[in-house]
């Protein structure tokens, strides 16, 4: 017979000034290790019951001092680095660097290298917004199903990838004034093919998701992000076109060929999480219809600009910033050339993972622990970005 | 967008007693900055902000840089500001801000409170290379854990001594490893004690 | 104690499976290896590839991904594995009970691949707890890992039950949890855990006399 430690009354129920019982908070770290953060990411939460009262974001678990390696190696040396960043994307990151370098160095680029650029980065923005729905829909408990939907095109996309440049997700195909390796004839049908199944897979996933009463119930109202809070913590990005903030890098500067293409930017209302899912959903038919405009046009020509040259690759003293629209958001690269100018002298990366990260405390206070998973999982974070 | 010129004369009209420089970048880039001195780089920033010809609302990158001393420069630790206006589609302004590399006197004011996205960038400035931001909401380390005790980014530092020695170490890593005692390879601490007995 | 090949075929035409106890007992463990959820970087979206519809895991008997320790069986440290995490690393080790593997996947994970000259990263997590397979790659492609599984259910088919020749986590006076690093003002304390690891021999040191007498 087991004996009670003491005899003494174990707890009391002691009335606070309002009548009710009186209460703390409880203090939960969420993470790192975590099935729904996304990587290894710590939110440090203090709950009354089972609504959130503060949440600090704690990162850093993944820093892997990309910066300070790029500070050593040449500037095409940091290029497979890039890949690692948002190592979801690996297309879009490389040319976010090469961009800032051309445009540090004044490096023209041949058209068709433009087009297949878009190409490329059209498709990882498909590849990352389906993904990004079949993970937001597995925290909210679908447990795999529309992620693997998404998956079986992801696998598409990538065997494209392997086939144009040698690996799955880091691709490492850029270079400072074109590509690395052309497209040929036949990875061009198969980009058209792709493309030209993806609407029917956005049918099916649209007509399974967008009207379905759990996901309207439990994101809708939840997490909203109120424009001038967004414009002033520099979210970019589906989270900020979702609260209503009309700002795409691709329309405001027009890099690249992008101001030949005819495509729609959509722009939410309330900006919660039902805005931030739907607005993936609507970029990705745009993304089709930039795809197929550029499959259409793409002109014959070199791949890469014939007096840009890769060894002895020097930068004249100077600074230079460069931005591109991620899919996940803005991401910009701040590079710093100094004599010399064979390494960068120093070499930042803006990413938008870490940036949006800012205002997850705002949009959470007041809603349930498991909102707080949900809204993790629209702000769309990769860790690589985030900690670099 | 005005030119550079006209925009550092406005803004030394605005701000009275404001030492603001213009700092050119390749001529290929086209991205001049404005150096800005410590004490009113708070207004300028703010001006720069609500201005109806400029309403730059969006910082979109913080960044610090280490210059170490040169000959004819001394050194300074660089923050560097790129804003962008939302509502008029223009920019970028570039903004710096130096601060000397002694660590007591390594401060500079925090934009935190006209920039919200700001804020962790600061904290990521201030983990990497120590330089404080007055007025931030919330200073502290945010990549690294809160025990460590250097600035890593700095161009002087010197990593801890548990690199697998290929080849074998040497200078700073040599010294900091046979200080701290850190870990070495059979070879390399035979090395030493064949060095020590001669 | 070995069966007459000829008796054990004529058996199973019967229907009869004449086995040791051992090779039944590891048939079970090696077919329902179930992994820790517990993906740090970029190996961990090839992790979850092969985990997909397309490279299906589940037919090796990972059937399902755990998301706590205490029922998993198999750790896969997919990524790389910095300083700031590396006690919570152990830790979560620490936490699955015995008998536990642990896969090494990609070159982070070994050695610390691509970012080895870094103050935050953690040169190899075999510093800390023991490795069972190592997976070289950035990213080891799905079949890699399909591959390392399949070497794993071979290491589990091979260990035996004997008293001298016992894995590790049969014996009950090995130890199965290992200290956890802390966290120092410039690097871990410790900065490894010298009975699971110790530093290279630097093979450049063995000259050219010794490799021609040999």
């Amino acid at each position: 017979m087991i004996q009670p430690l003491t005899d003494a009354p174990r707890f009391s129920l002691t009335t606070g000034a309002d009548g009710l019982i009186e209460t703390q908070t409880l203090e939960v770290s969420i993470g790192p290790q975590h099935p729904s953060t996304h990587g290894v990411f710590r939110m440090d939460c203090v709950l009354d019951g089972e609504e959130v009262v503060a949440l600090k974001p704690v990162m850093g678990y993944l820093h892997r001092n990309h910066e300070q390696l790029a500070e050593k190696m040449v500037w095409l040396g940091s290029m497979p680095y890039t890949d690692r960043l948002d190592y979801f994307n690996s297309m879009t990151n490389n040319w976010a660097y090469a961009l800032a370098v051309e445009t540090l160095a004044g490096i023209k680029v041949p058209e068709r290298a433009e087009y297949i650029r878009v190409i490329m980065s059209e498709l990882t923005r498909l590849l990352n917004h389906s993904c990004v729905i079949g993970f937001m829909l597995q925290d909210l408990g679908a447990w795999g199903t529309p992620l693997l939907y998404a998956f079986r095109e992801r696998e598409r996309i990538l065997d494209l990838f392997e086939a144009v440049s040698g690996s799955r997700m880091m691709c490492n195909y850029m270079r400072f004034g074109g590509v690395r390796v052309d497209m040929t004839e036949s990875d061009l049908a198969v980009a058209k093919d792709v493309v030209t199944r993806f609407p029917r897979f956005l049918d099916e996933f649209e007509k399974l998701l967008t009207g379905n009463e759990v996901l309207l119930g439990r994101t809708q109202r939840v997490g909203i992000l109120p424009k001038e809070l967004a414009i002033n913590a520099g979210i970019s990005g589906p989270m900020a076109r979702a609260s209503g903030v009309e700002y795409d890098v691709r329309k405001v500067d027009k890099y690249g060929v992008y101001g030949r293409f005819d495509f729609r930017v959509p722009v939410g209302e309330i900006g919660d999480v039902y805005d931030r899912y739907f607005i993936r959903v609507l970029e990705m038919r745009e993304s089709i219809k930039i795809l197929q405009q550029a499959l259409r046009d793409i002109p014959q020509g070199p791949r890469v600009a014939p007096e840009a040259k890769l060894r002895n690759f020097k930068i004249p003293p100077g600074d230079g910033y460069g931005r591109i629209e991620a899919p996940k958001g803005e991401l910009g690269f701040y590079l710093v050339s100094d004599e010399g100018g064979k390494l960068p002298y120093r070499y930042h990366v803006r990413p938008p993972s870490f940036v949006n990260l800012t205002t997850l405390e705002d949009m959470c206070l007041g809603h349930k622990v498991a909102d707080v998973v949900i809204i993790l999982g629209s702000i769309d974070i990769v860790l690589g970005e985030v900690d670099r | 967008m005005e030119a550079i010129e006209k925009i550092k004369e406005i803004a030394a009209q605005v701000v009275p007693g404001a030492k603001i420089e213009i700092i050119n970048s390749t001529p290929a880039a086209q991205q001049p900055a404005l150096l800005v001195d410590r004490e009113h780089i708070y207004a300028v920033g703010k001006f720069l902000k609500e201005d109806p010809r400029f309403q730059m609302d969006f910082c979109s990158c913080v960044t610090g840089v280490d210059y170490l001393p040169k000959a004819d420069k001394p050194g300074c630790i660089e923050v560097v500001y790129h804003l962008y206006s939302t509502t008029q589609k223009q920019g970028p302004i570039v903004l710096k801000v130096r601060a000397p590399r002694e660590l007591e006197q390594c401060h500079v004011p925090s934009l935190t409170p006209l920039w919200r996205s700001c804020e962790f960038q600061e904290r990521e400035a201030y983990d990497l290379y120590g330089v404080k931001f007055n007025g931030h909401p919330d200073l502290r380390r945010i990549l690294m854990w809160d025990e460590f005790t250097d600035f890593p980014m700095r161009k002087d530092y010197t990593p801890p001594a548990d690199y697998e020695w290929e080849p074998t170490p040497h200078d700073d890593t040599l010294d900091r490893a046979v200080q701290e005692g850190g870990i070495m390879p059979p070879t390399a601490r035979e090395e030493l004690e064949r060095a020590k007995k001669k | 104690m070995a069966v007459d090949e000829g008796l054990k075929s004529e058996l199973q035409k019967q229907g009869i499976f004449v086995l040791p106890f051992e090779q039944l007992y590891n048939w079970g463990r090696k077919s329902s290896i179930w992994p820790l959820q517990f993906g740090l970087a970029c190996c961990a979206i090839e992790m979850i590839a092969s985990a997909a519809s397309r490279y299906d895991l589940a037919r090796f008997g990972a059937e399902v991904f755990r998301a706590t320790p205490r029922q998993a069986d198999l750790m896969i440290v997919a990524g790389t594995v910095t300083k700031k995490m590396a006690p919570q690393v152990v830790r979560l080790y620490n936490q699955m009970p015995e008998p536990k593997y642990c896969i090494a996947m990609g070159a982070c994970a070994i050695s610390g691949g691509p970012f080895k000259d870094g103050y935050n990263v953690l040169k190899g997590i075999d510093r800390y707890i023991p490795v069972d397979v190592h997976i070289p790659g950035c990213p080891p492609r799905p079949e890699a890992l399909i591959h390392a599984i399949m070497t794993l259910q071979r290491k589990i088919a091979n260990q035996h039950l004997e008293k001298n020749q016992r894995p590790r986590w049969y014996d009950k006076n090995e130890a199965s949890e290992y200290p956890i690093p802390s966290y120092g003002g410039h690097d871990l304390q410790p900065p490894a855990n010298l009975e699971v690891w110790q530093p290279p021999r630097n093979y450049r040191d063995v000259t050219l006399d010794e490799v021609k007498k040999a």
